[in-house]
């Protein structure tokens, strides 16, 4: 109705005029990523968190795993400002290496389903039939199983270990993306380009990957993004279930196990990996939403 | 039926339909949609053949059948001898560098996450991949100048064209490879007025340039008329009249194409007063369609059992 | 003036609106300004972009805001500043001394309400009409608009329409009120062109029939003229010519008015093959800077320096018909009187 009317062309053709730096998409979505003061705070968390992850030996002023007897859960003070465990460890020390265990099995686990995710839904959405029949009935088997207890049965089964945790949360979460590739997929193919890329002699393996691939590359990362929160949730629950990262090593879930134990006495213990949790979750989820409304081809103009 | 005899066709269609089953949601096949049935005609190298129908018609469906995107239920497509109908998938692919396709909307035909150039270029790598890189730049380039689009617009992405530009760079994409035949379907119904006649004088140029034959789909009978040699009318997914088209124009034969006619626009006002004024205010009750063509003067086939 | 009436129903002045966008702000509408007289069926010509969509929208409060803004301006409708209203009352006049109606007969029509619901809506929000005696009146619309079968059809869901139907219902729902003015905003152009002409032999009855006022807002100027008394054509937010519908025609004094007559095919004209269409060269200006002199005059052969440089006013073209007023430094007829006589 009235959209085209208010975004007239963007290039008028005159051979003569100099041709105007254009930005390229990614810049663009950079600018509409920028616009967004939520996604703005999300993507400073999710770095800032990223950063402590990497540098976690040279920031974090303990060693994580250092028992001091002297200063068994002592209050939050200069020389501890998160305060210490039941056992002296610095608590601010154990966060910033929590950070690894969690995002290392939010981005790990992400990566596994997508890479396994991806061209199964591709597979499906393309190529139909039984393939498709086969493939969809097994998602949706899987998908019927919720994804934090399939997660738990999956880690048991496998035995507890960080890298069984993040195998176990892959496997759980692969599903969703065969799902959301295979739906984005025939969404794609349905449009006119398609028929054009065919009407030129492309073989079908061309247009699955250069046609439709990057086509579907938005959908999935923002859901990639959604669901590295979900991702470290599920490691956070392994973890303080006993299934995820073994002692003595950190983890923000298995902090949070032993400080149930302490709540009245030491609720620092339990606080600050309860704050990092949320922060982690909260960063991902806001950068996710603002790249879905930076990525919608609709808000083009 | 047997169709308009034609000197050396370069394309000839010979009983095209294309049905759809209608299933019933138990399964099995109720019934049977014939979007297009038993549809002929010929073109002849560098003629424009236009076929003109409303939506709902099976116009498009001709189109897409006739370049096997969407391959027709029964009947024949010879195109320089061969059926396509019959040729494997490999085949046809190898085939397209003859026959390629405008389509209607430039903005959902573009590949929003391929630059122009890539888009122009897609076809030469496909069909001509043992030539260098310098020279198929070069080439993509002088298709670009070639259509009237500034060669240094090759690095844009679609979104930043207009609807006339995005067209341009279609048809740059089609002839690329300099094909015999090229289905041109609505090329110009979702371009401005304005635009619209720079696109029809480029299809033109290039016909007179290439040799190239189209198949020009359209609902707009003022420019089918200004571009094609010959029309086919086509109704209810059945061709109802085939003429040249002066003759279609000066001595339209079936009823259906004399209402077409009748209620295109005059950009005259007392002309166009007086038409008006002679419309009826209700829709027309639907009439039977019957598609038996038959010759009622040389060159023009004329359905002859529908109603008068 | 070839107008009917002789009271203003509608005054528009200096009517600007802009929408603001990460790119820069388009100014979609740059100072528009016309009247139409009580009865008169106006024709407004443009391609996207004229804003002669915009316009309208802004003028009824349908943009959305933001990132539309009204930058300056009066729509002055039976005395009363519409843009000075507020929402509440706005609403009063939009669909009900106003109808209108749109392109997309799909997507104008709500699918999960039946036809009567929808042609009801307005009888009892604008008039208070309800049960039986609204439902008499939707029954009489659907007989007016020429919907064979009117009762047995009122219970019906659109799906079961036709596309033409449709656009039918919807100018039913339109005029239920018996409205002073009604807006049509390229309500034939998803149309094929046998259902178009149906439909706007309709709108000529219909406005016969109730003595409404009609903007007939479209691309096609082969459309408005059968049913317009005045037409205005629009090109980048401005008005570039109006005048009286015969005048427009067969002595246009814009050269875009020109050039849109002359790239549409003429069917009269025999053996056109060997004619060639006259297309208008170049592309419209980027909204985001609009030209500070005429709008047209990059795309215009006939352009004058002072074209570039110093917007024209819309003024009375020297001449022509009274009422016939052009937005041009150059001198139309003079030029193509040179241009004639070249062999």
């Amino acid at each position: 109705m009235s959209g085209a009317e208010a975004a007239p062309a963007t290039v008028t053709a005159a051979r003569s005029a100099p041709v105007a730096a254009e930005p390229g998409p990614l810049r663009e979505i950079w600018f509409r990523l920028r616009a967004r003061p939520s996604a703005v705070v999300g993507l400073v968390i999710v770095l800032a968190l990223v950063g402590m992850a990497v540098f976690a030996d040279w920031i974090a002023p303990y060693d994580p795993s250092a028992t001091n007897w002297g200063a068994v859960r002592t209050a939050p003070s200069l020389a501890h400002p998160f305060g210490t465990d039941e056992v002296g460890r610095d608590l601010l020390s154990r966060i910033i290496h929590g950070a690894r265990a969690s995002l290392a099995a939010g981005l790990t686990s992400v990566a596994l389903a997508v890479t396994l995710g991806l061209p199964l839904g591709l597979l499906a959405g393309y190529a139909g039939g039984v393939i498709d029949g086969a493939i969809m009935r097994l998602t949706d088997a899987l998908l019927a199983i919720p994804f934090l207890i399939l997660a738990i049965a999956l880690a048991a089964f496998l035995g507890p270990s960080l890298t069984n945790a993040m195998v176990a949360i892959g496997l759980s979460a692969t599903s969703i993306f065969v799902r959301l590739s295979r739906a984005q997929v025939q969404a794609i193919t349905a449009e006119e380009f398609i028929e054009a890329a065919r009407a030129v002699g492309n073989p079908p393996w061309r247009i699955a990957l250069r046609h439709i691939l990057p086509n579907i590359v938005p959908a999935i990362l923002v859901q990639a993004t959604l669901t590295i929160a979900a991702a470290i949730i599920a490691e956070a629950s392994l973890s303080f279930l006993g299934l995820g990262q073994q002692p003595p090593a950190p983890s923000w879930g298995s902090m949070l196990n032993v400080a149930k134990n302490f709540l009245d006495q030491a609720p620092w213990m339990a606080i600050w990996p309860g704050v990092s949790i949320f922060l982690a979750v909260l960063s991902f989820n806001l950068l996710g939403d603002g790249l879905r409304d930076a990525l919608d081809p609709r808000q083009r103009n | 039926m047997t169709e308009p005899a034609a000197p050396y066709p370069l394309l000839s269609v010979r009983n095209l339909s294309k049905h759809y089953p209608l299933r019933s949601w138990w399964g099995g096949t109720a019934s049977v949609f014939k979007a297009v049935h038993d549809v002929s005609f010929d073109i002849r190298p560098n003629e424009t053949l236009g076929l003109v129908g409303e939506s709902g018609s099976g116009k498009s469906t001709v189109g897409r059948a006739v370049t096997m995107l969407n391959p027709p239920t029964s009947g024949h497509v010879v195109f320089q001898g061969a059926d396509l109908a019959r040729l494997t998938a490999r085949e046809m692919r190898g085939m397209r560098r003859h026959i390629q396709m405008v389509f209607q909307d430039p903005y959902s035909a573009l590949n929003p996450r391929m630059s122009a150039g890539a888009y122009v270029l897609e076809p030469l790598l496909l069909h001509a991949a043992d030539r260098s890189r310098a020279e198929l730049r070069e080439e993509v380039a002088g298709l670009f100048e070639r259509v009237g689009l500034d060669p240094r617009f090759a690095g844009r992405y679609p979104h930043q064209f207009s609807g006339g530009q995005r067209q341009r760079i279609c048809i740059a994409r089609a002839i690329a490879l300099k094909p015999r035949f090229i289905v041109a379907d609505e090329p110009i119904a979702a371009l401005d007025v304005s635009i619209q006649a720079q696109v029809v004088n480029l299809l033109q140029d290039l016909q007179d340039e290439l040799g190239l034959s189209y198949l020009f789909i359209s609902h707009d009978l003022r420019m089918v008329r200004y571009l094609c040699h010959r029309v086919a009318v086509l109704w209810r997914g059945g061709i109802v009249e085939l003429a040249d088209s002066e003759t279609l124009y000066r001595d339209p034969r079936h009823p259906y194409t004399r209402r077409l006619l009748a209620a295109v626009p005059v950009p005259d006002p007392a002309a166009e007063r007086r038409r008006i004024s002679t419309i009826g205010l209700a829709e027309p009750a639907p009439q039977g369609a019957g598609h038996v063509l038959t010759e009622v003067a040389p060159g023009h086939w004329v359905a002859q059992n529908a109603d008068g | 003036m070839s107008a009917p009436g002789t009271t203003k129903l509608l005054e528009v002045r200096d009517l600007a609106v802009a929408f603001e966008t990460r790119g820069g702000m388009i100014h979609a509408v740059n100072g528009v300004s016309y009247a139409l007289e009580t009865g008169e069926t106006l024709g407004i010509v443009g391609e996207s972009g004229s804003g002669k969509s915009v316009h309208v929208l802004a003028m009824l409060g349908l943009i959305p805001k933001p990132p539309g803004r009204i930058a300056r301006g009066e729509v002055v409708f039976q005395g009363r500043d519409l843009l000075a209203l507020p929402d509440k009352a706005l609403r009063k006049v939009r669909g009900g001394e106003i109808g209108f109606v749109f392109q997309d007969p799909m997507s104008s029509l709500n699918p999960a309400m039946t036809v009567a619901a929808q042609i009801v809506e307005p009888l009892r929000i604008h008039l208070g009409l309800a049960g039986a005696a609204a439902r008499r009146r939707a029954r009489e619309l659907l007989d007016l608009v020429r919907i064979p079968d009117a009762g047995s059809r009122l219970d019906q869901y659109p799906h079961e329409f036709s596309g033409g139907q449709r656009q039918r219902v919807m100018i039913a729902i339109a005029i239920a009120c018996k409205p002073k003015l009604l807006i049509a905003d390229e309500a034939t152009t998803a149309l094929d062109v046998t259902i178009q002409a149906e439909i706007i032999a309709l709108v000529r009855e219909l406005k016969r029939e109730i003595g409404m006022a009609i903007i007939w807002i479209t691309h096609d100027l082969g459309v408005v003229a059968g049913i317009a008394d005045t037409v205005q054509v629009m090109y980048a937010g401005r008005i570039l010519e109006r005048g009286p519908v015969d005048d427009i025609f067969s002595d246009p004094r814009s050269a875009y008015t020109l050039g849109l007559l002359r790239s549409l095919p003429d069917l009269g004209v025999r053996d056109v093959r060997r004619l060639r269409l006259q297309p208008i060269e170049g592309t419209p200006p980027d909204m985001r800077l609009p030209p500070a002199g005429d709008p047209f005059a990059p795309r215009n052969r006939y352009a004058t320096p002072r074209c570039f440089l110093e917007a024209p006013p819309l003024s009375q073209a020297p001449g022509a018909a009274p009422g016939h007023l052009v937005a041009a430094w150059y001198d139309l007829p003079g030029q193509l009187a040179r241009e004639r006589p070249t062999p």
